[in-house]
């Protein structure tokens, strides 16, 4: 709806004329609109396809290239239209914008390439209507998701370590990614050799052998042949505390290392047998110590450095902790309530196996997990209608998350491949793009042989731009309007507080008394308003120095024509900061800032030099154009 | 037991027809009953679908151009804003509130609004069409003193009697004291409108009687220079 504001412009200037009467001060002269020509059509040109439309729909948006006197740069004198060298497809949503006032994303098109176009012809993706623009952002996010895996796959590591590299750097780099040296590799998989042996021994450990000359009893192999397997026990760790602890050594930040999971990992896996050397060999705390024995178990993720798959699992855990939290909340919460069901349903038969809920919470998972193992089993009719109520509902509370585990495994995995498979290609890639570069400079140097290069451009004639928009000349004579009627002026919220304090201090700013007698001027309020900007500049403490004002009145003006100027900015339709951009006809106000000290001197009274009244009639304060043109351009 | 296996089955077919006749009646019932809601909610439907594409036409371009002080270009391009932002060819207020707020985003313009598009819907229809629209632009833009200043009466007179009293003028001074907002130099007191009216009426009230009509509102206004040689600005705003 807020795309003509230009349309309605006529009918708010229309409608100020019921403020003449109330008016105390005569209205500013409106604003002269020298190029006004009749609407008329014209005519783009985009790489062939020839568009016509209406100029004031492109006078719609004045802050984008269409609606600005920037696609002056582009008019062809002898075809008499627009000639942009850029995609026809594209130009059609960019020239619906203007006529609809809503942006559409078209599906089908390159995400970044339409996001050239709008920057092109200066329009924001922002204002993308509703109805694209989740599509537009899930496509950007993406884009960037991509783009971001590709930076860092190519800063991960695979380029040439630099000739200065410390010992330190090699050897992490050796450890970080075995493929770049043989050393490395050979390290990588006598790691993997033996972390395979001491899984294995751990379980074969436990096999019963052939029982000893003179004994019955079968025998665990562990026991039978205890130095062996202590033997290589001692190895193995002893090997992974040395890997540890290189590890530690190389890593660019040990704490970090110190953090990351590898290394608890690591950690885990060579301390029972420390802890053990540690202890004595003492009855009582030896069952401790099997326990711990357990943890040798966990030498079997190590092998997640050899392994991308079991990487991308963790991920994948990592990822979907909130599902699967849910699933285990909802587990927990279905296993509670049929337990207590089920019990007090069996209560009543005699010798039942539910003797407890929390024996109960067995049968409920064992039932819900559809197990069934059978060692507890309802009797009474209320104990098996519940029992199959709990075996149904047992497989819909675990089918539900599982597709969302399922989905984020696929993505990560596919992630994954794509990176590996772009590592593969960049190299290609690069060769190829090498030999091209190669080609075009041999090229160059050898047409620089045969003939060298010609003579410099020609001189091409500074055209002279003129920046201003009509829509902004009605629309400040129109707030002028509105000043005069009501005698009061638009300002800021810092310049109004600053006044208020003032005020309530007690000065009387002779100010204000030296302005109303400048009446007489046509573009007073102009000057006060610099005043007013000036006033800002000051230090806004209470005790404001009011020779801070004179220092301040360092205006460069030069020449200003009666009639109001007013300096266009391309700004964007956000823009919170504007550009001053200098007119060849007319000149506008560069307002230099001096910081002031804090002065305590009350009763300075303002010299009223003619100097001052002088420099600041005339003068456009760039904060009125900035507020307006943002507001506006913000609908 | 054979028969009373068969007397059961009788029973239970003939408890099953009726109950299948029940079925049937309830549900031609429903169904009746559904097809009313449907093609109430149809209909209702359907209104609010015609209310909301109701299109309005202006009278031809000829009969414009004869009533309004317009050419036919110009007519034609006012009313190709106008159909562009309007595509169903008439303003209702709060769009005219939300297009007059544009221009005036320092303070709240909805109450001047307002009573400017009472003084533009001179039919009281609740919403401005194309003609209104062109009719009081004619007037403001290119009408001659005399009837740009009858319509700034219109405007003052909220309740159309005749006569313009302090309540509705003070009424109309602090709408547009609203449009300023609060960030002011000089910061606006609370009497200030107060304060403007007065100044108002000190001028325009010749008979002292505390109503301004219409002969002196135009008497006082053709004796002020200002405002005569300010009604001459806004002639080229086309």
């Amino acid at each position: 709806m807020a795309a003509g504001v230009a349309t309605w412009m006529p009918f708010a200037r229309a409608a100020a004329v019921g403020w003449l009467p109330l008016a105390q001060q005569t209205m500013p002269k409106p604003p002269v609109d020298k190029t006004s020509r009749s609407d008329e059509i014209l005519f783009v040109n985009v790489s062939g396809l020839r568009f016509q439309t209406w100029k004031n729909t492109l006078d719609r948006y004045p802050d984008t290239l269409l609606g600005s006197s920037e696609k002056e740069f582009f008019y062809n004198e002898e075809t008499q239209e627009y000639f942009f060298d850029r995609d026809p497809e594209m130009f059609r949503h960019i020239l619906n914008f203007f006529r609809t006032g809503k942006l559409h994303y078209p599906r089908h098109e390159c995400i970044q390439a339409f996001e050239e176009e709008l920057a092109f012809y200066g329009i924001i993706p922002e204002i993308i209507g509703d109805c694209c623009m989740e599509e537009y952002r899930d496509r950007k996010k993406e884009n960037q998701e991509r783009l971001a895996e590709d930076t860092e796959a190519e800063n991960a590591g695979d380029a040439p370590l630099p000739p200065d590299a410390t010992l330190r750097d090699k050897l992490w780099r050796a450890f970080e990614n075995p493929h770049t040296s043989t050393m490395a590799l050979v390290f990588y998989y006598v790691t993997g050799f033996f972390i395979a042996v001491s899984v294995i021994a751990n379980v074969v450990e436990t096999v019963p052998c052939r029982p000893l000359k003179g004994s019955v009893k079968d025998l665990p192999c562990g026991e039978k042949f205890s130095v062996a397997f202590s033997c290589l026990d001692t190895a193995c760790v002893l090997i992974f505390s040395c890997e540890y602890l290189m590890r530690l050594y190389a890593a660019p930040s040990r704490c970090d290392f110190a953090r990351s999971v590898m290394s608890v990992i690591d950690v885990v896996a060579i301390l029972p047998f420390y802890i053990g050397l540690v202890m004595p060999e003492n009855e009582e705390v030896s069952g401790a110590f099997v326990t711990l024995r357990v943890f040798r178990v966990f030498r079997i993720f190590k092998f997640s450095r050899h392994s991308q798959g079991l990487r991308i699992l963790g991920c994948t855990l990592q990822a979907c902790a909130s599902e699967l939290g849910f699933l285990l909340f909802s587990l927990t919460m279905a296993v509670i309530i049929f337990a207590t069901v089920m019990f007090y349903a069996e209560k009543g038969t005699k010798g039942t196996t539910f003797s407890s809920i929390p024996a109960s919470f067995w049968y409920t998972i064992v039932t819900m997990t559809t197990l069934g193992y059978g060692d507890m089993v309802p009797d009474s009719i209320a104990g098996k209608i519940f029992g199959s109520i709990c075996s149904l509902s047992g497989v819909l509370v675990i089918a539900l998350p599982v597709p969302v585990i399922v989905s984020n495994f696929a993505r990560i995995y596919h992630q994954n491949q794509r990176a590996d498979k772009m590592r593969a290609q960049q190299k290609v890639r690069q060769a190829r793009i090498r030999m091209a570069k190669k080609g075009a400079t041999n090229a160059f140097l050898q047409h620089k042989e045969d003939g060298g290069l010609q003579g410099g451009d020609s001189d091409s004639t500074a055209l002279c731009v003129k920046n201003r928009s009509a829509f902004e000349h009605q629309h400040h004579h129109l707030l002028q309007c509105l000043e005069k009627t009501t005698n009061h002026e638009f300002t800021d919220e810092v310049t109004y507080s600053e006044v208020c304090m003032m005020d309530s201090v007690g000065f009387r700013t002779s100010r204000s008394t030296s302005l109303s007698s400048q009446q007489g001027a046509t573009t007073t309020c102009c000057s006060r308003r610099s005043k007013r900007r000036a006033i800002r500049l000051a230090n806004s403490t209470v005790s404001v120095s009011r020779g801070s004002v004179q220092e301040l009145a360092t205006l460069h003006i030069t020449k200003t024509p009666v009639g109001t100027q007013y300096p266009q900015s391309r700004s964007n339709l956000n823009a919170r900061t504007e550009d001053l951009k200098l007119n060849c006809d007319d000149y506008t106000a560069a307002i230099i800032s001096i910081p002031t000290p804090p002065a305590n001197t009350p009763d300075e009274s303002l010299p009223n030099s003619p100097a001052i009244p002088g420099i600041l009639r005339n003068s456009r304060s760039s904060t009125y154009n900035t507020q307006e043109t943002v507001k506006i351009s913000s609908l | 037991m054979h028969t009373h296996i068969h007397t059961l089955n009788q029973s239970h077919t003939h408890t099953l027809c009726v109950a299948v006749n029940m079925g049937l009646v309830m549900g031609t019932f429903s169904m009746q009953s559904n097809k009313q809601d449907r093609t109430y909610r149809k209909d209702k439907i359907d209104d609010d679908f015609d209310m909301s594409i109701v299109c309005h036409r202006p009278e031809g371009l000829d009969k414009l151009e004869a009533q309004t002080n317009f050419s036919k270009r110009e007519l034609q391009v006012l009313y190709r804003g106008f159909k562009n932002e309007c595509p169903s060819g008439v303003v209702n207020e709060d769009t005219f509130k939300q297009i007059y707020a544009q221009f005036f985003p320092h303070g709240d313009a909805s109450t001047y609004a307002h009573y400017l598009f009472n003084a533009f819907d001179s039919a009281h229809s609740g919403s401005i069409t194309f003609e209104d629209f062109v009719m009081a632009l004619s007037t403001l833009l290119r009408g001659s003193v005399r009837e740009k200043l009858t319509w700034t009466f219109n405007l003052y007179d909220i309740n159309r009697d005749g006569y313009i009293n302090k309540e509705e003028m003070t009424d109309i001074v602090r709408a547009i004291y609203d449009m300023m907002g609060k960030y002011t130099y000089p910061a606006l007191k609370t009497d200030t409108p107060k304060q403007h009216v007065d100044a108002f009426f000190q001028k325009m009230d010749k008979n002292r009687d505390g109503v301004v009509t219409l002969d002196e509102f135009l008497l006082s206004c053709q004796e002020d220079e200002n405002i005569m040689r300010s009604l001459q600005l806004f002639e080229n705003v086309i």
